[in-house]
């Protein structure tokens, strides 16, 4: 009779293909998985702690640091959440408005394609990955035209954006907008359709609406899993509720569902892009703020629509040009808590598409 | 190529009449020049095939692969080796020392006896008159298995540990349709020596009587190469580099070498068997025999890297399913296939 024995093997922090330096902690039986423990703060910086020492104008470049694929995303939820507090929400001029859509979808754009890229990358199709990644590239060349940075842009501002953008840069968006769903056309020719990435995917760690729920899953996860909800249209921010687009859902929670949902997601997000490019006003794009921001005593939370989720801020102030608490709520974080339970019975090859299927940046799991 | 033989017979007559050596020493020494001649073969190759799958990889992914040293990139594999050779030769605290160092150096000896058989033109092979080749490839090509596990096991990693454990499941799974795919060239042959299979193709490739047992042994090559998408072995995304992740330096670079070197020698199995060895198609015999191998070796090779740098890595259960419950039935069928064709065939010539 031989000897049988579990492994324990510790993957992470520096393994390939933990997105950044996410540690978990596996039970072995031969390559099947019978426990799973996360293990995170690897990439702990205390935003939330450096938030209280900052003016809330200062606080804007931090956001990119959060989920750094998701810049842009990230300082509309706070800039929109500052304004929540200052009470200005309503003064926010037209073209700003117009302007911070197009580019937070554009970098919706951005993030899924990174998804989509490594995701492909996970189950080593290098292929589609470079593919995704030329397309990237074309969106952060237009995000760094607008910003002046490609993954840190901090070009929201309190009360609207920081530059207004020419008719070149729509001309170039336009040429970007009018390949993309080309493009999303390749990704389903080398990707979706390709049956060794169906096998690996259909129905690996399956995620139930309820389950989805209880876990707290927000964003194209959670509609993967059946669930119809999206705050761009369920409880529009900005001027979302002017613009016509679908909301992709599926049924089975898989890792397969989780992946067409991102594709899909892009393709709205084209729509959206080039509706609001259609109908851009022209105008100011600052609101009259004053210098010095003083938000009155009071707290606001705010959420919208991140491409991983829902991603909240809540800030507490005590009237002074410092919030007195800044709470981040991460979605990639919550997200992440589905694995210990998924992971049961998976097999290693398997683990590694089910943590790359739920899109999580430890940029913002950390904070 | 009637070169290579005059070379050969040149250096015999030099050994034996000018320097007055015996027989079997002249013999000797006449193998060893060969098997350096082997060894500069593979090396040669070497260079061409890592620029080639650099390049190619690049342009499937629209790259430009690497450019600077040489002509378009070229040089960059030597200046690698210079390099890698450079480079801290890192063993492991708990390793097994003696076999951790001896398991890439087994695996580049394997990849290079292999070679001894491999005729590249009409008798110009080591061991041209070995009348089981196709024997002798398949039994040295399996003690490959043999390294890697070596490799993964001595390194003392447990990412090593399960590279090498997958190595033996895939490689042993997949011999066997390999070796069934091969028995119904050899069956209508009527030979195991590989000159003769390819004398036996002047006139039909056997690619075209044999299309499905071509189709199972160009997927089993693939799993035996631990090349995409059945690279599990190395398995870049759940283990690290599998096996050989401990490897560093000119340790690491032998193993790429004997990965290379098999490369070559199954392709050039799959040219000799399946494609007509050095015969010219269409009568296009101004290109001498010697290239006509070497091209029909590069066409393979070149969709090994077509597919590798295309398809997403498969899973390892499927893997073993497709492996036993689809190729080895397929080519056991064509086994039969095949057997029925060659008695019927035989009955009305004879």
């Amino acid at each position: 009779m031989l000897k049988t024995q579990e492994l324990t093997l510790n993957m992470g922090p520096q393994h390939p293909s933990t997105h950044g330096v996410f540690r978990c902690v596996l039970k072995l039986e031969g390559e099947y998985i019978r426990e799973c423990v996360n293990h995170t703060g690897y990439l702990h910086r205390g935003l939330e702690k450096l938030a209280e020492a900052r003016t809330y104008s200062q606080f804007i470049p931090y956001n990119g640091r959060l989920d750094y694929v998701s810049g842009m995303l990230n300082e509309l939820s706070y800039v929109q959440t500052v304004e929540k507090l200052m009470g200005i929400t309503e003064e926010i001029p037209e073209r700003a408005q117009y302007l911070r859509i197009i580019l937070g979808e554009l970098q919706r754009l951005a993030s899924h394609a990174i998804y989509v890229g490594t995701f492909a990358l996970d189950m080593a199709g290098f292929t589609p990955f470079m593919y995704a990644f030329r397309d990237r590239d074309r969106m952060l060349d237009l995000i760094e035209a607008a910003s002046g940075q490609r993954l840190m842009p901090n070009y929201m501002r309190i009360g609207g954006v920081a530059a207004d953008l020419d008719e070149e840069w729509f001309k170039e968006l336009e040429i970007l907008m009018n390949d993309m769903p080309a493009c999303i056309d390749e990704y389903d020719g080398i990707l979706t359709g390709n049956e060794i990435m169906r096998a690996r995917t259909i129905g690996v760690a399956p995620v139930s609406a309820e389950m989805a729920l209880s876990y707290g899953f927000t964003g194209p996860n959670l509609r993967a899993s059946g669930f119809d909800y999206d705050l761009r249209r369920d409880e529009p921010y900005g001027i979302y509720d002017r613009f016509k687009f679908d909301v992709p859902v599926r049924k089975d929670g898989d890792t397969y569902d989780r992946y067409c949902i991102r594709v899909a997601e892009m393709r709205e997000s084209v729509k959206i892009i080039k509706q609001a490019m259609k109908d851009i006003p022209e105008g100011p794009i600052m609101a009259k703020v004053p210098k010095v921001i003083k938000p009155p005593v009071g707290e606001a939370f705010h959420r919208i629509e991140n491409s991983k989720g829902h991603l909240g801020f809540h800030i507490v102030s005590d009237g002074s040009t410092k919030p007195y608490r800044t709470r981040i709520y991460s979605p990639c974080f919550v997200n992440l808590g589905f694995l210990p339970t998924t992971a049961k019975g998976l097999h290693l090859m398997d683990l590694v598409v089910a943590l790359a299927s739920i899109d999580i940046v430890l940029g913002e799991v950390d904070r | 190529m009637e070169i290579f033989n005059t070379i050969a017979n040149g250096l015999r007559d030099w050994l034996m009449g000018s320097l007055g050596f015996s027989a079997t020493a002249t013999e000797i020494i006449t193998t060893a020049v060969w098997t350096l001649v082997a060894i500069l073969f593979v090396m040669i190759n070497l260079i061409i095939l890592v620029w080639m799958e650099r390049k190619l990889a690049a342009y499937f992914q629209l790259r430009r692969g690497p450019n600077r040293l040489g002509p378009a990139g070229f040089l960059q594999f030597p200046v690698d080796i210079v390099k890698v050779l450079g480079k801290e030769d890192i063993i492991p605290a708990n390793a097994d020392r003696f076999i951790f160092k001896i398991a890439s150096t087994c695996a580049f000896i394997t990849s290079l006896t292999a070679f001894a058989v491999i005729p590249f033109s009409e008798g110009v092979a080591l061991l041209q008159n070995l009348n089981i080749g196709i024997f002798y490839f398949i039994a040295v090509g399996s003690t490959a298995t043999l390294s890697l596990l070596m490799g993964g096991w001595s390194s003392n990693n447990k990412y090593s540990l399960l590279g090498g454990m997958r190595t033996v499941a895939q490689m042993i799974s997949y011999e066997i349709p390999m070796v069934f795919s091969l028995l119904g060239v050899v069956m209508i042959a009527g030979s195991l020596n590989l000159t003769d299979i390819v004398n036996a193709q002047k006139n039909t490739w056997f690619v075209i009587p044999q299309l499905i047992a071509f189709i199972v042994f160009f997927i089993a090559a693939t799993a035996e190469l631990n090349r995409g998408p059945f690279d599990l072995a190395e398995g870049e995304q759940e283990l690290v580099a599998g096996y050989m992740t401990e490897y560093s330096g000119i340790r690491w670079a032998i193993y790429m070498i004997a990965e290379y070197g098999n490369l070559v020698a199954s392709s050039a199995i799959i040219s000799i068997m399946f494609l007509g060895g050095w015969n010219a198609p269409f009568g296009l015999t101004f290109i001498p025999p010697f290239l006509w191998l070497m091209l029909k070796i590069y066409l393979v090779i070149f969709v090994f890297m077509w597919i590798r740098w295309t398809l997403p890595r498969i899973r390892i259960d499927h893997l073993m399913h497709f492996g036993w419950k689809f190729l080895i039935p397929v080519s056991l069928a064509n086994i039969l296939v095949t057997g029925i064709g060659v008695y019927v065939y035989r009955m009305i010539t004879l």
